[in-house]
């Protein structure tokens, strides 16, 4: 059969489902791109043979009643996978092996699919480029000189690069979306507690979610429903029943309101982000859903927020990776205190370098109130914002980055020009709302430009609706040509 | 407020990170300018807000007092950069 | 009871100082597993052999909250006389050290789970009430080992992650004597609870010492020092005497004291500054944002309150009114639940005030000769009680009752048994009795008719006959009336 390799994840499933392709030979159309394109970076580590033994077993023995029967997947090297090395794209974690998998991937797992292997980000997924791991950029398969956003980076160009069928990364700040608006993909952060955060390296816990990126709302819709729960070893999950979100998924949205902020019209956006916002909010007037003006009015603060609380969590978090237990350990290091320097300072990059002593400033004696705690009094501000506009209306139609897709080194030397970037996403992370990012049209030097549905919490239902709606209707098609292979 | 190379140095060894004189610098500015877009804050008064704590409106759950973990010290040592069958091993802690 | 006075002070050459002392105790919150992960906190395993992925801070886990550990923290709270707090929240206190994984230790810091409470010691000058600042929840850290490998530290985990109650005194405490009968009162009042075995030699217990000096009568509070980690009442004791001594002569010599972290040295007896001089402590406390803050039901506190057990100063009070003890020994049979109990269960059976005289003189003499608990006494209280009853009844006399009480602690058997198979019971049949008098008096004409002449000392010598005829036997009481009786005839 022709190349299934392009097809939607549920348009594979179908096939899967009748026998019209069986998971090996799914699996070994997957490695023959891998292989063919190694130029993109977009894998840290491959499970080809694993991968292929565990088509066998499927074969053998198939499923089809599962939600992804025999799908082989890539995730972020950021999910810890048992037996398998986990980097979170760091030198400190270059060696590291789990014991142990986490529950999102433990659920896909469950769900029938199986690894294909760990895919690039940003080191610790801080940053918006894919250019802070320590294994290399990875490559946009959009243009050979473009960064795939991040930091969520491998996934999104292995996505759209076809090398996987679907997959997941984690949004901190917009880690999900920022990649997907600038690959032409489908990306979602659920609501903070809907994904269990058990076994996934740890950035800013109060921000981190998982999340699906896929190429259609379908495939999203799929994933989400396969990734999600309760999971009593997180105690920020929310005990919820589970939902069927694919099975529900409905692209009626007549009557819906949808909030459109002005704040998030921002001075020196380019002028296609402007027009890409106008023609998705007469994509959703066309489809009979009401537009409302409203007001975050504290969104401008919510990137010095974001600032000042995730490395804060980060100082902390990352203080585990110490050369003891687990990872790089510096040889040089007479004592203790020298081994916990010389390890940190040659096992982190700049990036995660540069947000630890922020966090660590913003936290230290004397500094706490003037800006982690104003910080935690500004989010409740941006909180509030949200909570006081969805009163009225069902979701907030917003663009999901203020560019389209840069240039490898185009922003590394100005880390506020790169930090930026985020400036859409990162409210929903402070507020813990649900958010996803659909393509929805090109610029001028036809770059993918994605636009931001936000939901109220635990509204993923309607949010995939409303970009269910919204995709059948907009007519954007991913045009990327296999120029690496 | 500017932070001096000083200041940096002082943080960077609360976090248990050397940094190398060559790169003070260079982090001195960058910092400096992270540090004055994140002072917009500082435009906003909150003197009523109350810090948010938790996005989660709910209570903190809890587990039942069983034993249900350890006795895995095979694996808990698997990944230490120094082998020792029973113990994590580290340079002398000198005080 | 003629009350002795307070004193206790630095006698400096300028003056005397009165010292002023606050204690952070740090005591192991009883719980099959640790605070927020499920590997046991069964003390002695092989190193390393109880610690989860949790425990030794692997990537991507994550804290869930021991229910138990919370109701225990409520428990103790309840104990103190101190307010629950409804609301509290975990935060990290961040430090780097090889036996903290995670690069912080999860504690409680401006919302704790328990608020102001108190304690009232019994001094000899009277009883004192000590405040309670606070009482919040912590974990445990590991345990580095230097002593192992010339050049490395090796660590063990399996403390990481026990829980632990810090409870924190107001500085109302004014010498060693009083920090003595503070800890003892804190370890009683938790023991009773179920809450802390308060077992010192295994690490249940420490204290950090805070210790400042000022002169008498002044009201200020002067530079205080704090003395980390001290794990036994006498080493607190020295620490507190030297650091005291020490501060008033700095004062005296004109020197200012800085306020710092020091060690006990327990070898050299003294106290040493510990702060490293490249950075003073910067925890950098904020809210754990992997945990939510912990929201009690007022009903759950109401339900423990119900269900807490009598604690020593309600039972101290029970025991002077029901069995009649005075303040001194009914502080000392409450001190411990199992004494008490024990106490309780001989008083059941036999006389209450004897019971009392008996346990704490030759059983709690007994005990502290072999190093017992009364947990692992040898004698059991039914044994004990069925003993007291034979004193009281006459059956042996005192001085017998001693030499039974030998044998039962070697043996183990029912007193009766003993008394029995060595025929050991008293002779109280006043006709035997008046039989072996006479007998005696017969014997000894000559002695009679002195006595009778007037020399009434002799009295003692036919006591004597009778009780090395009787073996030691003879009802003494009995043997002095009939022997009057029979001497007047």
């Amino acid at each position: 059969m022709a190349d299934i390799t392009n097809q939607s994840l549920n348009e594979i499933i179908e096939n899967v489902k009748t026998k019209k392709i069986s998971s090996r030979e799914l699996t070994k159309a997957y490695i023959k791109n891998i292989e063919n394109a190694k130029k993109l970076n977009a894998f840290v580590t491959t499970t080809f043979d694993q991968a292929l033994e565990n088509a066998k077993q499927f074969d053998n023995k198939p499923n089809f009643d599962q939600l992804l029967p025999g799908i082989p997947l890539a995730v972020k090297d950021l999910f810890c996978t048992e037996n398998t090395k986990t980097t979170a794209g760091s030198n400190i974690l270059n060696n590291f092996i789990p014991s142990y998998e986490s529950t999102v991937t433990k659920n896909l797992w469950g769900n029938g699919s199986f690894l294909l292997g760990k895919l690039n980000c940003d080191e610790f997924a801080m940053g918006s480029s894919n250019e802070t791991s320590h294994y290399g950029n990875v490559i946009n398969p959009v243009g050979d000189q473009l960064v795939p956003g991040g930091s969520s980076g491998g996934s999104s160009s292995a996505l759209a690069a076809d090398l996987t069928p679907a997959t997941i990364g984690t949004d901190t700040g917009g880690s999900i979306r920022q990649p997907a608006s600038f690959t032409g993909t489908v990306g979602l952060k659920p609501t903070y507690g809907l994904c269990s955060r058990w076994g996934i390296v740890a950035f800013a816990s109060s921000l981190d979610q998982a999340g699906p990126m896929t190429k259609t709302i379908k495939d999203c819709a799929i994933m989400l429903e396969s990734m999600s729960g309760f999971d009593e070893k997180d105690s920020t999950s929310i005990n919820k029943k589970k939902e069927q979100y694919s099975k529900n998924l409905k692209d009626n949205i007549k009557g819906l309101k949808i909030g459109i902020p002005k704040e998030y019209r921002v001075d020196n956006m380019p002028k296609e982000i402007d027009e890409l916002w106008e023609k998705g909010k007469n994509i959703l007037k066309d489809l009979g859903a009401q537009l409302i003006d409203i007001s975050l009015p504290h969104t401008k603060y919510a990137l010095p927020t974001y600032y000042i609380v995730a490395p804060a969590e980060a100082s902390s978090n990352l203080a585990r990776y110490d050369g003891v237990r687990y990872g790089y350990r510096s040889k040089q290091g007479k004592d203790l205190i020298e081994m916990y320097e010389k390890t940190r300072s040659e096992g982190f990059g700049d990036e995660v370098k540069r947000r630890i002593l922020i966090g660590t400033y913003v936290l230290s004696s004397g500094y706490y109130d003037a800006y982690y705690l104003k910080a935690q009094k500004v989010r409740q501000l941006i909180k509030k914002d949200f909570d006081d506009s969805f009163k009225k209306i069902d979701a907030i139609l917003t663009p999901s980055t203020p560019s389209s897709a840069f240039k490898i080194g185009e922003k590394t030397n100005d880390p506020v020009s790169m930090y930026l970037n985020d400036i859409f996403t990162v409210p929903v992370n402070l507020a813990g709302l649900p958010a996803l990012s659909l393509p929805a049209g090109v610029d001028k030097k036809g770059y993918p430009l994605g636009l931001q549905l936000i939901g109220k919490a635990l509204d993923e239902q309607k949010i995939l609706n409303i970009g269910y709606a919204f995709e059948k209707n907009c007519g954007f098609k991913n045009e990327i040509k296999k120029w690496w292979s | 407020m500017s932070l001096d190379k000083e200041k940096i140095k002082h943080v960077a060894k609360l976090a248990r990170i050397s940094v190398d004189e060559a790169k003070v610098n260079s982090l001195t500015k960058d910092l400096n300018s992270i540090f004055k877009f994140i002072e917009q804050l500082n435009e906003l008064n909150t003197d009523k807000v109350e810090p948010l704590t938790s996005i989660l409106n709910q209570s903190l759950r809890s587990r039942k007092d069983e034993i249900s973990d350890g006795k895995i010290r095979e694996k808990i040592l698997k990944n230490s950069p120094k082998e020792n069958e029973e113990f994590f091993v580290v340079p002398k802690v000198v005080e | 009871m003629s009350k002795e006075k307070f004193d206790y002070f630095i006698k400096g050459e300028k003056g005397k100082y009165e010292v002023v002392i606050g204690l952070e105790v740090h005591a192991q919150v009883s719980s099959k597993s640790k605070l927020f992960s499920g590997s046991s906190t069964k003390f002695g395993a092989d190193p390393n052999n109880q610690v989860s992925l949790i425990d030794s801070a692997f990537p991507g886990m994550l804290p869930v909250i021991n229910e138990e550990c919370v109701k225990q923290a409520v428990r103790t709270g309840l104990g103190l006389n101190a307010k629950i707090n409804n609301y509290s929240v975990f935060d990290r206190k961040n430090y780097f050290y090889a036996d903290l994984p995670q690069g912080y230790q999860i504690s409680q810091y401006k919302n704790p789970i328990v608020g102001e409470g108190k304690v009232l010691l019994d001094m000899p000058y009277g009883s004192k009430e000590i405040g309670i600042e606070r009482l919040h929840l912590e974990q445990d850290a590991g345990k580095s080992i230097h002593d192992m490998d010339p050049s490395n530290t090796y660590v063990d985990l399996n403390r990481s992650g026990i829980a632990l109650m810090e409870i924190v005194s107001k500085p109302d405490l004014r010498s060693p004597d009083e920090v003595n009968a503070y800890i003892k009162k804190l370890r009683s009042i938790m023991r009773y609870l179920g809450t802390c075995d308060g077992n010192m030699q295994e690490g249940s217990l420490r204290a950090d010492v805070n210790v400042s000096v000022r002169k008498e009568g002044d009201k200020n509070f002067g530079t205080r020092c704090e003395i980390k980690n001290v794990n036994s009442i006498k080493f607190m004791q020295m620490a507190i005497e030297y650091e005291a001594t020490r501060q008033v002569e700095l004062i005296e010599n004109g020197k200012e004291i800085d306020q710092e972290t020091r060690l006990f040295d327990t070898k050299k007896n003294e106290t040493r500054s510990m702060r490293s001089k490249e950075d003073a402590h910067d925890y950098r406390y904020f809210p754990d944002p992997d945990l939510l803050p912990l929201k009690l039901e007022q009903k759950l506190i109401d339900d423990l309150k119900i269900s807490l057990p009598e604690l020593p100063d309600k039972k101290k009070e029970r025991f002077i009114k029901e069995y009649g003890l005075n303040a001194y020994e009914a502080n000392i049979l409450v001190s411990e639940k199992e004494i008490s109990d024990y106490y309780e269960e001989v008083a059941k059976l036999s006389d209450k005030k004897l019971a009392a005289t008996w346990m704490m003189g030759d059983l709690f003499a007994m005990l502290n000769d072999k190093g017992l608990d009364i947990s692992k006494s040898p004698i059991s209280a039914k044994n004990f009680a069925e003993l007291v009853q034979s004193i009281k009844t006459g059956e042996i006399s005192g001085r017998i009752a001693k030499e039974v009480f030998e044998i039962m602690v070697e043996s183990g058997d029912n007193p009766k048994k003993i008394i029995e198979s060595k025929g050991m019971k008293q002779q109280s049949d006043p006709k035997e009795l008046e039989k072996m008098i006479n007998e005696i008096l017969s014997k000894n004409k000559d002695k009679v008719d002195q006595y009778k002449a007037g020399k009434e000392k002799l009295f003692g010598f036919f006591v004597g006959q009778v009780m090395k005829l009787s073996g030691g036997k003879a009802n003494p009481q009995l043997t002095n009336e009939i022997l009057k009786k029979l001497l007047k005839g």
